[in-house]
């Protein structure tokens, strides 16, 4: 069974947002780090990109597949986690810690459509 | 099979050379230092004799598994026996440079020529390109070609190509290059293109759609006349993945079936060696529609792999009208053979009649066992492994090829110990999760690999 | 049947294998397949040929073809093959092995693509190169691919016309479908300085086809603030003794392996290459071989990154190569092996020499002019004809040479590579001086 975190808000791509302010912190859930095994690389953006709800903002890599990573909100990239570029296993060790992205909202209405911690908990089994 | 460690720098010592070349005292270049041109960096090349090369790569050479030496059952991949009397023949052309006037090379264009017959004989098609160096290569110039018809019609709003879910990760991949948007179109439970899910996604924005037939699956597109008449009606073109062509060699021709264009791997179908992952061949052959645009996309530097088409061709010879049309026929008894034999203890997620190769999903008594244990322990007893973790449809897909190059009895001995690995996952699973023991490595920590790239030789 | 030599099927194992599937005959194998598609009659090939018969047809074909001394390269080198290497790489271990997704029984491949790719980032200087591409021009398109990939929302990529016709060729077809925006420019620095490019990269020639090695002086550091790559299209056998595309500052490098020991074969195969700076290796395409090791700690080698490929990313993978030409990468990974630091300084002295003493003497004719007088070249060069050009192509055919390559720009060009010895290059002179009379 994979932890699912109350409090944070969650999208059907699997990625979660902790709301702090106007800035998104942005990771991915524990059901996926665990569906993609051993993470061998973190494709993160670079810091000032704008990016919208929806577009794919990196990708996460194991040895035998990759996965688009999709911003759940729309904004500007304000910091990018440098640590998972050397260190890419934090994301296995512990999902929720291991940040990827904070993004400065520019509308902050798109969390509304996001899941709570129960309703992402009845798709990612 | 023995394990042997040195990497050629590891022999290098200072001031011994392998080479031979003219002794021309007065030759010399300019000193580094007389101009900005020259290198200045030092070339660090390993420094070995003759012997120690030899040496070496035939120690090298003793770690590898080749289909000389054993079954090599690889799924969509046509590991048939490789012909030596093809090897011979390149060596006859080796010396001719790629632009020599024409009238110099009147053999070389005779056997361009052959082989353009041959093929579209064979295939069904009118003209052939050798330009495309290996199948994908081929993939992007038939892609291409469709677009140049779409485009000297003035049709520039087709810019999107329906591919299978089931398709070779090729394909996609090919059409993103050639610049095509792709839609994929869901296979039916038992593994065929869902003809009712790709009508509504045919339309005027539709360039094609990109068929291997039979599909990865091994099974055969019966649907493939209806398909074929309602992407040519929403004005779209069949494009052939000849990944799959052996099975229908000597027996069904793409052109017949309403495929515009093709591609065929020379170095599956027709024979020729995979060296370790190419150099192979993938000419592309059209229809009457789009002979016009054949020479439109020059896609390599010179003919294509030449050598290779040379194989290719002896391969043919020897066939003749009278093997090939048993090729095709005798892979597909070799695969249902296989997959008759063994769908008791293996998953077979679609019983149909396959064509050259089938799909199971793993062990039918599986336990923690994974199709990669299999695998692994299939090289234990000498044999390769079959295709694993493709197609994506299964989770734990084992595809099977066998070719129409193995006798029974190698047959029989395949699915014994695919029989026994069977037992074996039951009685013993570890012995299944760390093989391979015999080999000359045991399982490479690849994520290590992949997280900190060691990717060249430097000295400790 | 059990007649044809690659088919081991007698008439019994066939019976046998028929009834445990339980279908009455072959083509009952194929009842799925609408009978309209099942070729009924013969096909119109040759009856199939005995061994003898084949090799035969071949030695018929290949007495068709006119044997020539090459005085010509363009990208195609007329070096010699130290028998070594058909020995090695006709191994069967070698040679008839598939790509090496069996990691436990390929070490042999994957260890020698290992050590290919050590020797291009040797020959190059860059720090990473994959395990091979199909050719130079293809190479190029994808490092082409690759500079707008790695550059967001960029993408011009301007190409030096100086740069070989085929290379340009290929680069023109790729771009013209993938809706790059190909420049085409003699001068490069102009064209980038302006800075009204959404420029995504550069790409030159180490030698162009003139056969002129060319200065790249200053050239990285204004593409790079331009926000673009560099890439350089080498010949790999200069890249001993020709500065290398990192001593310029260049992020990518890209060439035809077929100067390392691979002989002429009319069309081939040869072998691409691509090197790159280590920033830009997760953007290049095709394999990748990496060190590691196996569950008792032994060194062991194995394709890696593979999350770029196609296999795995499908449309969104860096490329759509798959096989590449391995055993060509084979060649000249033995080739340097055996020439060595001071082999590949020698041979390229010789190739010196020579192709500066045919310039002499071509020159002392009178029947030609030097338009890039005082340019420094290795074993390529173009003069400017004073002459009918196809009178002297077809005299030198005659003679059994083939040189004076006629280019777009109205000059003639000659190579000259360690394998034409001194007699050759007077014969053919002598022709020429007999024209001239």
């Amino acid at each position: 069974m994979s932890r699912i975190i109350e409090g944070l808000l969650y999208s059907e791509s699997h990625e979660w947002v902790k709301v702090e302010g106007d800035l998104a912190v942005i990771g991915v859930s524990d059901f996926a780090q665990a569906e993609m095994g051993d993470i061998t690389y973190v494709d993160l953006p670079s810091e000032g990109d704008e990016i919208q709800a929806g577009e794919e903002f990196g990708a996460l890599e194991s040895v035998k597949a990759s996965s688009d990573l999709y911003s759940p909100v729309s904004g500007t990239v304000e910091a990018v986690n440098e640590d998972l570029e050397s260190a890419p296993e934090m994301v296995n060790q512990d999902a929720y810690a291991a940040w990827i992205i904070k993004v400065r909202m520019s509308d902050p209405s798109e969390l509304e459509s996001l899941l709570d911690a129960a309703a992402y908990g009845k798709i990612a089994e | 099979m023995r394990y042997y460690d040195k990497l050629i720098f590891e022999l290098s010592r200072p001031g011994r050379s392998g080479y031979s070349l003219p002794d021309m005292p007065k030759a010399s270049l300019p000193e580094p230092g007389s101009s900005i041109v020259w290198r200045q960096t030092p070339l660090e090349l390993p420094e070995v004799s003759e012997p120690d090369v030899v040496r070496h790569y035939t120690n090298l050479s003793q770690m590898n598994f080749g289909v000389d030496t054993g079954f090599y059952p690889l799924g969509s991949c046509t590991m048939k026996y490789n012909p030596k009397i093809n090897e011979e023949v390149v060596a006859l052309f080796n010396g001719y440079h790629p632009l020599q006037p024409e009238e110099t090379t009147v053999g070389i264009q005779s056997i361009y020529d052959f082989m353009d017959k041959a093929l579209a004989e064979i295939t069904g098609m009118r003209h052939f390109t050798f330009l495309p160096c290996a199948g994908a290569h081929g993939e992007l110039t038939g892609l291409m070609l469709i677009r140049e018809y779409h485009m000297s019609r003035g049709d520039a709003a087709r810019t999107k190509i329906i591919v299978p879910d089931s398709a070779h990760g090729t394909n996609p991949a090919s059409a993103a290059v050639c610049g095509l948007d792709v839609v994929v179109v869901k296979s039916r439970p038992d593994g065929l293109v869902d003809v009712d899910a790709l009508k509504p996604l045919l339309g005027p924005d539709i360039a094609g759609i990109m068929l291997t037939n039979p599909n990865t699956l091994g099974l055969f597109e019966k649907d493939i006349k209806q398909i074929a008449g309602l992407v040519h009606g929403c004005g779209g073109l069949l494009y052939y993945d000849g990944a799959n062509m052996n099975p229908l060699l000597g027996v069904v021709r793409p052109g017949d079936m309403g495929f515009d264009v093709m591609h065929l791997n020379l170095h599956k179908t027709f024979s020729t060696p995979h060296g370790g992952g190419g150099p192979g061949s993938g000419p592309v052959g059209v229809g009457e529609r789009l002979v016009p645009f054949l020479g439109k996309p020059r896609v390599s530097g010179f003919h294509g792999n030449f050598g290779v088409i040379l194989r290719a061709c002896a391969y043919i010879l020897a066939l003749g009208k009278e093997n090939v049309k048993l090729a095709g026929r005798l892979s597909t008894l070799a695969a249902n053979y296989i997959k008759e034999s063994l769908k008791d203890c293996y998953k077979l997620p679609i019983p149909s009649v396959c064509k050259h190769e089938f799909v199971f999903d793993g062990l039918k008594d599986a336990g923690d066992v994974t199709t990669l244990d299999v695998a692994k322990r299939l090289l234990d007893y000498g044999f390769h492994a079959p295709t694993i973790y493709f197609p994506l449809l299964f989770h734990q897909a084992l595809m099977i090829e066998p070719t129409e190059t193995e006798s029974l009895q190698t047959l029989d001995s395949f699915i014994e110990v695919m029989r026994k690995i069977a037992a074996e996952a039951s009685e013993n699973p570890g012995l299944l999760h760390g093989a391979p023991h015999n080999a000359p490595i045991s399982r490479p920590d690849e994520t290590a690999a992949a997280r900190q790239p060691i990717l060249k030789y430097s000295k400790v | 049947m059990g007649t044809f030599a690659y088919f081991p099927h007698t008439e019994e194992d066939i019976r046998v294998m028929l009834e445990r599937i339980g279908v009455p005959n072959l083509d009952a194998l194929y009842s799925d397949v609408p009978d309209e598609f099942i070729r009924k009659e013969d096909y119109d090939l040759p009856s199939s040929m005995s061994e003898d018969q084949v090799r035969a047809w071949f030695e018929s074909m290949a007495a068709r073809n006119t044997r020539l001394k090459v005085f010509a390269g363009a990208g195609a080198y007329d070096h010699y093959t130290p028998s070594v290497i058909p020995y090695i790489t006709s191994r069967s271990e070698f040679l008839t092995a598939y790509t090496p997704y069996q990691c436990e029984i390929s070490q042999g491949t994957l260890r020698y693509i290992f050590e290919w790719q050590t020797m291009i980032c040797a020959l190059t200087g860059l720090d990473v190169s994959n395990a091979s591409m199909y050719d130079g021009p293809t190479a190029a398109a994808e490092a082409m691919r690759m500079c707008v990939a790695s550059t967001r929302k960029r993408n011009t990529v301007v190409a030096s016309s100086r740069l070989l016709p085929n290379v340009l060729e290929v680069l023109r077809t790729y771009s013209r479908y993938s809706g790059i925006n190909l420049v085409e420019t003699s001068d490069v620095a102009e064209a980038v300085a302006e800075g009204t490019l959404d420029l995504a990269g550069v790409i030159v020639p180490s030698i162009n086809r003139y056969g002129i090695i060319e200065s790249h002086l200053g050239l990285a550091q204004l593409v790079h603030e331009m926000g673009g790559l560099l890439v350089e299209y080498c010949d790999p056998s200069a890249l001993a003794v020709v500065k290398t595309p990192a001593e310029w500052g260049g992020d990518i490098a890209v060439g035809d392996g077929q100067s390392l020991g691979i002989p002429l074969c009319y069309g081939g195969p040869y072998v691409g290459f691509m090197a790159c700076r280590s920033e830009l290796m997760r953007k290049l395409p095709g394999r990748i071989v990496g060190q590691t090791q196996d569950a008792q700690g032994r060194r062991a080698f194995v394709l890696t990154l593979q999350a770029r490929e196609q296999h795995i990313r499908r449309e969104k993978a860096t490329s759509n190569i798959c096989s590449n030409e391995s055993l060509m990468a084979l060649w000249c990974t033995v080739y340097l092996s055996l020439m060595g630091p001071e082999g590949m300084r020698k041979l390229n002295s010789i190739c010196y020499e020579n192709s500066h003493y045919l310039k002499r003497e071509l020159l002392a004719t009178g029947l030609f002019s030097d338009p890039f007088e005082g340019r420094e070249f290795l074993k390529e060069f173009v003069l400017q004809p004073l002459c009918d050009v196809q009178k002297l192509q077809q005299a030198l055919l005659d003679a059994g040479f083939f040189g004076a390559l006629a280019t777009e720009e109205g000059y003639v060009s000659f190579c000259v590579t360690e394998r034409r010895t001194r007699e050759e290059i007077d014969a053919l002179v002598k022709v020429v001086k007999e024209l001239a009379l």
